[in-house]
């Protein structure tokens, strides 16, 4: 049977996609936020997936305004790091799962969610940037990701998103979608974006220390609770931007102590925590959760 | 019925909704063709005639002429496809969110670093925060003022 070991929660700003590329991650503006993840690089070798499920979102990349899918899984073989106008990031071709992936469509589609579809797609920094983050440096041509990615995409661009208890339920149907996998696979699901930002109007530059530090508390402790946040409270005090953060609803719900929308088991165990102020816009906020073994 | 747009009253924030999609569907398209590079280079090779391409309003078209990101969102663009003009003009997603606020770049930027700005009088229009309405622009660009 697959299962869900872990889930990884992290920021994915494009500029620190930048700083890896530009080799500038030992500039004192960016050392602080490399050293948070230093951890979390040897926990990835030490707690190697066989499979990623990873929650972003596309920010006007491979869906314009022709197409807004709410939620939509990549059910292909391969998946090309995309040209968002500064030129493809140079990082390995993501590798997908397309039986586990069309797996998990079916099941979760029958379980009342209507995800969309994906055979085709390119995926931008949203998927690229915690990926590196977690993996380092790769070499485009002559490495490789450390396993298979299925990117779920979804959509926090045109309003209004999805609120952030249909993300935490869509957690739980996905579990129990790779649950009823046959194959033994150790799968990590991840929930990326956020956390405070605002890249608009005279606004911009909002960030929310304590009201992020507090939604992480509370998401890690009382997840119910977290996912009935109400969207006009991410604009109000996590900035326009930060609505992004019901996507790690989606990975929380995912865990092993969440079932039926209550918290019935014990708790995963936090093994890391870090938040840093700023990475260009965005206030960076990062954990790794892990289910009881 | 009137739809729930309760996100009306958050100053210096404009909400990317199905109304602002509809307004914007040109502008937004025309930014994301920019992710191409041949489009890119004839942008800029001439930027009025690539823009007589598209549907876009007059305005629409001023807008991205003036490189005014303000004037780009009310009339219905959304950041992360204007972000495509700021990629072909070789900007980053900190030196467009900066011109927006009137701040130099190095002003901003140093907001940033000092922790951003405060969500402190800026959840409610009608507030004292830096982002309200009567204290624009921001940074040198209000003094000079």
């Amino acid at each position: 049977m697959a299962k869900i070991t872990a889930s990884v929660f992290t920021s994915h700003v494009p500029a620190i996609g930048a700083a890896m590329d530009l080799g500038k991650t030992q500039e004192d503006y960016w050392k602080p936020l490399f050293k948070g993840y230093e951890y979390s690089k040897q926990w990835m070798k030490e707690n190697k997936p066989d499979v990623i499920f990873l929650v972003y979102n596309d920010h006007a990349t491979a869906f314009s305004l022709e197409m807004i899918p709410t939620f939509a899984i990549g059910t292909a073989a391969e998946f090309t790091p995309a040209d968002e106008g500064w030129g493809p990031r140079p990082v390995p071709q993501v590798i997908g799962h397309p039986d586990l992936a069309s797996h998990i469509a079916q099941s979760v589609i029958q379980q009342d969610f209507d995800l969309t579809i994906v055979n085709r797609m390119d995926v931008d920094h949203g998927l690229t940037v915690p990926l590196s983050l977690m993996c380092g440096e790769l070499d485009p041509k002559k490495d490789a990701w450390p396993c298979p990615v299925i990117p779920f995409a979804v959509n926090v661009v045109q309003y209004p998103v999805p609120s952030g208890k249909r993300c935490f339920m869509l957690g739980q149907a996905i579990r129990k979608a790779v649950e009823s996998y046959d194959e033994d696979l150790n799968v990590h699901i991840w929930g990326t974006g956020g956390m405070s930002h605002q890249l608009q109007g005279a606004r911009a530059g909002l960030i929310n220390r304590e009201w992020d530090n507090a939604w992480l508390d509370k998401m890690i402790n009382d997840p119910v609770g977290c996912a009935d946040t109400p969207h006009i409270d991410y604009v109000r005090e996590a900035g326009s931007e930060g609505i992004e953060l019901v996507m790690w609803l989606i990975a929380r719900g995912a865990m092993a102590d969440v079932n039926d929308g209550k918290v019935t088991g014990p708790l995963p165990t936090v093994k890391h925590r870090f938040y840093h102020v700023p990475a260009s816009n965005t206030a960076v906020g990062h954990l790794i959760l892990e289910n009881p073994r | 019925m009137a739809l729930d747009k309760p996100y009306k009253d958050v100053p210096g924030t404009i909400i990317f909704d199905a109304e602002q999609s509809r307004k914007g569907y040109w502008l937004n398209q025309f930014c994301m063709s920019l992710m191409k590079a041949a489009n890119r280079e004839r942008f800029k090779a001439d930027e009025r005639a690539y823009l007589d391409e598209w549907p876009m309003t007059e305005e629409q078209k001023q807008a991205v002429l003036a490189r005014d990101l303000n004037w780009c969102m009310r009339t219905g663009g959304n950041i992360y496809f204007l972000a495509k003009i700021g990629a072909t003009d070789g900007k980053s997603f900190q030196q467009m969110a900066g011109s927006m606020t009137g701040m130099t770049e190095e002003e901003y930027r140093n907001m940033m670093i000092s922790g951003g700005r405060s969500a402190e009088g800026n959840r409610y229009l009608g507030e004292d925060g830096d982002a309200q309405p009567h204290r624009q622009p921001q940074g040198s660009a209000g003094k000079k003022a």
